[in-house]
């Protein structure tokens, strides 16, 4: 089992302080940490791997300092490592992120000789919170896409995911080559032993440049990012749904109408 | 002295796990009574932290001693209990690092790999500080040794899968008639006995360990035979520094505690933290914890360097256990009547902090033998 995790190193929002008079994020000493969805991700990865035996390579894309999130990745089941890193990619929106980081997946998978049986992402980043990358990358790269998944199994060539929502649960499957993101999963992920973190510490991860990773300029940076972001708010959750119950079918729908028309929604 | 590092990182990584899984979780393991075995699997199973001396070639992490007594320091901070179960592991292997041959080092790791706990069994009902009072005894017989006796208060004694054990091999020599000896827990006639009711420290296993016409094989002799007081006394000066770390710990928690609970507290109108009297006390403790810390780390950096340290080893013990009792005591001061209920950890801290002053050599003998250290000096 060959499988990829790709990671983002966020700040840990959990530390960060508003700034009261100018309302922006301080970001100074905010430690970074990988992002949470993306480490639930790794552990899952990492249990396929401890069931089915296999490989697991980490992938990220940012600064130099994201080596630091790759060796964490490293002491908790990854057993490789490559960070994506170029100035040249600076300023890249989901759409060039996930551009850029699917050439990338190419090239590996180029060299390994054949795809990745599963690409896994978190199911979104903390502090974008998009959740596009992982789908996106499944786009480029042409392969089945399961998202959000809670729980899997690997069942003969493909996965098999429970899927969560609020009005139950999927069940999914996918044959390999496919790209699985995950949310916060029932088990916690592993924490690094001794050994695998001294490990870590002394891993050389290495970078991928613009030299190796080859995207058209209109495709990555800021001139390969249609988004344009505007402003940035705190949308407010409007739960107004009402359920109807112990009533039957008719008697139901008579209170159904008469709160909307309380309410003024219908006449 | 500065932390490298790589120190510094494990030593976050453990702290994590200390304040995610062990301060939450260790009260109600206490409450009930119950042995904290989901804590220690993780600990051992998942992070490697159940011997923290294991040599590299032996399967170990081969850590510096400043960095295994800086992780002692952290577990020590959540649990005394716990820690104490780890560290007996290594209490009880450094004997074997002392004196062991290349094949009792695997015999040993292996099983402790397997059976995750080992056991350190000096102490009987009648040799405590005296070593020399030993009355279990091992007999040669053909290609075996028989062991007979009684071991009491032995940390992990009930879970551990092996132990070392002192025991009398020349009785007209007293302390150089006394040997070490390797015994495995699955032996016929290794049993054991009561297990103690402690004041603290009561994550701890401590029980007496019985040896009933026991045989071992000759090759399970640690060192040369008659040779074992040097053995153990080198043995506890090692450990004295990691008790050292313990009281540092226990201090360090009793501070934190203390300072939070300072800050919360309003009484006359204000958070008790703004009183000079309540901050006198806490920078008392801050004084003695960062003291008392460095004693531990200069006494590891000295067995790292290869230098003598039998010394400094007893006086990071004497410090750090000192601190422990005294900032347990004055940082449940600080919390007043709450520092007096268990709902707060104060107490449990002034019960477990106690334990320091006494094992692996109380803080009189610690005390006789850095004077006995002075007086060969001067």
């Amino acid at each position: 089992m060959n499988i990829l995790v790709c990671v983002k190193q966020v700040p840990d929002t959990t530390s960060i302080k508003i700034d009261p008079i100018k309302h922006t994020l301080i970001r100074t000493g905010v430690p970074s940490i990988v992002n949470p969805y993306d480490a639930y991700a790794l552990e899952m990865a990492a249990r396929i791997k401890d069931a089915v035996g296999g490989k697991i390579c980490a992938l990220s894309m940012g600064p130099e300092m994201a080596k630091d999130a790759l060796k964490e990745c490293l002491s908790v089941g990854a057993d490789e490592a490559y960070l994506i890193s170029d100035r040249v990619f600076g300023g890249s929106d989901t759409l060039a992120t996930s551009c850029i980081i699917s050439t990338a997946i190419k090239l590996l998978e180029e060299k390994n000789g054949a795809p990745f049986d599963l690409i896994f992402c978190g199911k979104q980043a903390i502090d974008g919170d998009t959740g596009q990358v992982g789908p996106e990358i499944a786009e480029h790269l042409d392969r089945a896409l399961i998202t959000y998944a809670y729980e899997s199994q690997i069942e003969g060539d493909a996965i098999k995911v429970r899927r969560e929502s609020d009005e139950g649960y999927d069940m999914l499957l996918a044959h390999f080559p496919a790209v699985v993101t995950v949310e916060k999963t029932p088990y916690e992920p592993r924490y690094p032993s001794i050994k695998s973190k001294m490990a870590a510490r002394k891993a050389q991860i290495t970078t991928l440049t613009s030299a190796e990773v080859t995207v058209d300029e209109n495709s990555r940076g800021l001139k390969g990012s249609p988004t344009k972001v505007k402003s940035t708010y705190t949308a407010e959750v409007q739960k107004n749904g009402q359920t109807i119950s112990g009533l039957d079918g008719s008697l139901a729908g008579a209170k159904i109408a008469s709160l909307l028309f309380d309410a003024g929604i219908i006449k | 002295m500065i932390l490298d590092e790589e120190t510094l990182e494990l030593r976050d990584m453990v702290r994590e796990f200390v304040d995610n899984e062990i301060i939450p979780n260790a009260p109600e393991y206490e409450k009930k009574n119950e042995f904290a075995y989901p804590i220690l699997d993780v600990a051992i199973n998942e992070m490697g932290l159940g011997c923290l001396c294991q040599p590299e070639e032996f399967g170990g992490a081969g850590l510096s001693n400043v960095a295994f007594l800086t992780l002692s320091e952290e577990i020590a901070r959540g649990d005394l209990g716990i820690a104490t179960t780890l560290f007996g592991n290594c209490l009880a292997t450094y004997p074997v690092l002392i004196a062991g041959t290349d094949e009792q080092k695997k015999l040993w790791f292996d099983t402790l790999d397997e059976k995750k706990y080992a056991a350190f069994c000096l102490t009987e009902p009648n040799a405590g500080s005296d070593a020399g009072g030993v009355r279990t005894s091992a007999v040669a017989d053909g290609d075996d040794y028989v062991i007979n006796g009684t071991k009491c208060f032995i940390s992990n004694g009930g879970i551990a899968g092996i132990y070392t054990v002192l025991a009398v091999t020349d009785p007209k020599k007293g302390v150089l008639g006394l040997s070490a000896f390797i015994v495995e827990r699955d032996r016929d006639g290794v049993s054991i006995g009561k297990e103690e009711d402690k004041m603290g420290m009561r994550l701890s296993n401590t029980t007496e360990v019985i040896f009933d016409h026991v045989r071992v094989p000759k090759d399970h002799l640690l060192g040369k035979l008659n040779r074992g007081f040097k053995i153990i006394m080198e043995t506890l000066d090692h450990s004295r520094a990691g008790v050292g770390a313990f009281g540092v710990g226990i201090a360090q928690r009793a501070l934190e505690e203390a300072t939070k609970y300072a800050k919360q507290r309003v009484q006359f109108g204000q958070p008790v933290a703004n009183f000079q009297a309540v901050q006198h006390i806490l920078a008392d403790m801050a004084i003695e914890i960062e003291c008392a810390r460095q004693a531990y780390l200069h006494a590891g950096e000295l067995i790292d360097a290869g230098l003598p340290y039998k010394m400094e080893s007893a006086i990071a013990k004497t410090k750090g256990s000192d601190t422990a009792m005294k900032c347990a005591i004055d940082g449940l001061q600080v919390l007043g009547g709450y520092g007096y209920m268990k709902e707060y950890p104060l107490e449990k801290l002034v019960r477990d902090a106690k334990i320091l002053q006494i094992y692996e050599g109380t803080n009189q003998i610690q005390r006789g033998v850095i004077a006995g250290c002075l007086l060969k000096k001067y």
